[in-house]
């Protein structure tokens, strides 16, 4: 029934080790930066009187490096392994693979000086300046090389589903990353965009929801088709679903960006174009989470004893709760309330750390021991400390946003029987100052997590070659 | 938009959705070629996929949105340059000045167009004005000393004063503190509601060119003598010798345009009241590059019966402790 396999192929495991290792590296260093931003809200005088570590310079910094840096790591480290694993085929164009790996470095290094330097293009997920761009121009066009080369001499007569979403993903950023950083340079550190006014705005929102819709979603489904159904030794539950919500995501992602630009300067037309697109979304998105919890049917007993399983799980229910919220939010009459509220920030972080950073946890706790040469990580049970901390971490960051961002809604809102604001800003802050110290805590649960993975992991590397031994699977 | 680009949009938005509608469609049925519920065949570094059927509550829950989506964009704007049965607009677009937006106001008024933040003002009006009304006919002096009307006063002021005087309406450099009965253009009633109605533009020329270096030197030495500071009296000396210029706006005593019952908006330079600064280097800066203080007018902005309100809030500002006239 199935294709001859040649089990032998000698894989190119380096980039994924190096990746791999800078994923939790980056991982860690975004995730303090995010902490100490969330204590500087509750403690303002945490930014020292120094420019370089106020909350404007350092939060495009957090952003930057768990999107780019830990993220697009993880996405580089689980996209070269899968593609050779399911391609049955060693990677195409090798040293081409190193230089996305130091080109993409430099990127990040680049980044963590500029951008505290406040040297940035004020786009949102895109500050960086037009050099680091063009730099990322070339890494990702040589990323797009050595993914799709290393397709063309599969020995595979099929394409598995996580490359089509891994592809995705590339050849969309790609073009999403170029058309938004179109400047016109006027010095090494500064230009201007291309475009004006409420264009500008839907370009680089364009962009920006597509950030999170391609690379942030498409990107990390292809992670997730395969760990998954790896980590649960389960086939894949519904190839037809997987064709339908791929091809339904695709199209439909696209046109979701202005929903970020609700009862703004965008013509009505936008707007409702926008939302509409969002409210399909829902379904598709779905189909994702559907394909991947229902992949462990027949094996849902292995939730007990493997943590890891329990990361890639968890992380597809968070990935389903803020689907769904996301359409929610995307309806114009909902934003009227959610937007440029703490909500925002708690959806996009029920996002981030719970559907992309578990994911990318669970991939890493699966893919680091196997191209390490070793038969698990070094220790399980810290894998299952990690699961907790950083589940009760996420937790009480989303319900902190939660109540915090639809208590400032309410609060904005409220008028007095002249029609007056009932509250000034200044009352709502006050109002949400509880919240942002349960956020803190919630931040120092998942960076505690981050830090005992970064243990696990270096004691998981120094372990003699094959020192340990796989988990004898329950019967 | 042009017409190519209205069709564009409206092709491609219903093309994505159409391509939707398809391709949920097609995988109704199997068209895989194997049985439901088997493999697919393919072995992906051991994962294999089964031709499960979608879960038929999924695809309901598809076909909804669907379907929602088509209602949606035959009611609302959404395709290109149609504008929907409804006939539905957030607010009116293109307009370009206070007069426009008034205009196109009375007009969707008299068509009965649907224009969702023209109602939501009629609304507001409706709801709100008479809180305002009740007011109207009061004296301000009568009104400055109603608790209620205060109330409503503050919280307007709040709303729209706050943002340059601040919250305590103590000002800031280059916005005047308003709680101190040191006045520009007068701290009467009638003079307040006629600074918040047509607000005001205060012009100090810049005298950089014409008094030179030492010249501003001079100059600043003087106007801080006649606050009492302590300046190199030759400078000081000097300064006075030209200070017929100023003492057009500012008077021959430094005393303000108020104290001569002149128009003009310039400060008393003989007090301690610093609306830019009372450092030697804020005065040389306003002396050089001369100073333009805006106040904008809140007549169309806010009305003239909550000007009337605000009006009393701001001359009770000034006078905190007084409990009646």
């Amino acid at each position: 029934m199935s294709q001859t396999k040649s089990l032998n192929v000698d894989y190119n495991y380096t980039v994924v080790r190096l990746f791999a290792v800078t994923t939790v590296l980056w991982g860690i260093v975004g995730m303090v930066v995010g902490v100490l931003l969330a204590a500087q809200l509750y403690w303002p005088a945490l930014n020292f009187d120094t420019a370089w570590l106020t909350y404007s310079r350092l939060r495009p910094l957090h952003t930057n490096a768990v999107i780019f840096a830990f993220g697009t790591s993880a996405l580089f480290a689980t996209s070269y392994y899968v593609v050779q694993r399911t391609c049955q085929v060693r990677l195409f164009a090798e040293k081409l693979a190193m230089f996305t790996f130091v080109g993409w470095q430099v990127v990040i290094i680049a980044a963590a000086i500029t951008l505290p330097l406040g040297i940035s293009q004020s786009k949102e997920y895109a500050e960086l300046e037009w050099p680091i761009d063009i730099l990322i121009t070339l890494v990702w066009v040589s990323y797009a090389i050595v993914f799709f080369g290393t397709l063309v001499k599969r020995n595979t007569s099929h394409i598995y589903v996580a490359n089509w979403f891994y592809g995705g993903f590339i050849i969309t950023v790609a073009a999403l990353h170029i058309v938004n950083s179109m400047v016109i340079p006027v010095s090494l550190f500064k230009s201007y965009s291309v475009y004006a006014g409420a264009v500008d705005a839907m370009v680089q929102w364009w962009y920006g929801h597509n950030a999170v819709g391609f690379l942030l979603t498409a990107g990390f489904l292809g992670m997730m088709y395969y760990f998954v159904p790896k980590q649960a030794g389960r086939p894949v539950y519904s190839y037809r679903l997987s064709v339908v919500h791929f091809w339904a995501l695709i199209a439909l992602y696209i046109w979701a960006g202005s929903h970020h630009l609700h009862y703004t300067a965008l013509p009505d037309w936008t707007q409702s174009v926008g939302m509409v697109m969002s409210v399909i979304l829902f379904v598709p998105s779905w189909g994702g989470m559907i394909n991947g919890i229902m992949t462990l049917s027949g094996a849902w007993h292995k939730l007990k004893t493997d943590p890891i399983l329990r990361f890639l799980i968890v992380s597809l229910s968070f990935y389903g709760m803020s689907t769904f919220e996301g359409p929610m939010m995307a309806i114009k009459s909902v934003n009227a309330l959610s937007h440029y509220t703490d909500w925002t920030i708690g959806h996009v972080h029920s996002g981030a750390l719970g559907w992309v950073a578990m994911i990318s946890i669970g991939a890493m706790y699966h893919l680091i021991p196997a191209v390490f040469n070793q038969g698990r990580m070094y220790s399980i049970k810290l894998i299952n400390t990690h699961f907790w901390l950083h589940t009760i971490g996420v937790v009480l960051y989303i319900v902190a946003m939660w109540i915090s961002g639809i208590m400032q809604g309410m609060m904005w809102r409220a008028v007095n029987t002249d029609g007056t604001l009932t509250y000034s800003f200044v009352q709502s802050l006050e109002a949400s100052y509880p919240f942002y110290l349960m956020r803190f805590i919630g931040g120092c649960f998942v960076v505690t997590g981050m830090l005992i993975m970064a243990y696990n992991v270096v004691k998981t590397i120094r372990a003699k070659d094959g020192a340990l031994e796989p988990v004898a699977e329950a019967a | 938009m042009s017409s190519f680009w209205s069709t564009w949009i409206i092709v491609l938005t219903i093309a994505c959705i159409v391509f939707c509608a398809v391709i949920l469609t097609w995988n109704l049925k199997n068209h895989v070629g194997v049985k439901e519920g088997e493999s697919t065949g393919h072995d992906f570094d051991g994962i294999e996929e089964i031709n499960n059927p979608l879960p038929k509550w999924w695809t309901y829950m598809f076909y909804a949105t669907i379907i929602w989506s088509v209602y949606y964009f035959a009611a609302y704007p959404g395709l290109g340059n149609y504008k929907g049965f409804l006939d539905w607009t957030s607010s009116n677009q293109g307009i370009k000045n206070l007069a426009e937006s008034k205009a196109a106001v009375e007009q969707n008024r008299l068509e009965g167009k649907n224009v969702q933040l023209d109602r939501e003002y009629a609304a507001a009006n409706e709801t709100y004005a008479k809180e305002f009304a009740k007011y109207t006919n009061r004296d301000i002096m009568d009104l400055a000393y109603d608790p209620e009307a205060l109330k409503i006063g503050q919280r307007l002021f709040l709303q729209n004063c706050a943002q340059c005087h601040g919250s305590d309406a103590r000002g800031q450099r280059g916005y005047p503190n308003l709680t101190d009965d040191d006045w520009l253009y007068g701290g009467t009633p009638d003079k307040i509601k006629e600074t918040l109605l047509y607000g005001r533009k205060a012009a100090m020329p810049g005298w950089g060119d014409a008094l030179g270096e030492q010249g501003i030197k001079e100059m600043t030495a003087y106007v801080l003598s006649l606050s009492g500071r302590k300046v190199n009296d030759k400078d000081a000396a000097a300064g006075k010798t030209k200070f017929g210029m100023c003492a057009a706006c500012h008077g021959a005593d430094g005393k303000g345009s108020l104290a001569h019952n002149l128009p003009f908006g310039a400060p008393n330079l003989t007090d301690n009241v610093w609306l830019y600064g009372g450092s030697v280097g804020a005065v040389e800066e306003t002396l050089i590059k001369g100073r333009n203080g805006q106040m904008p007018a809140f007549k169309e902005i806010l009305g003239e019966e909550k000007i009337h309100i605000i009006s009393a809030y701001v001359y009770r500002l000034s006078r905190p402790e007084e409990s009646s006239k």
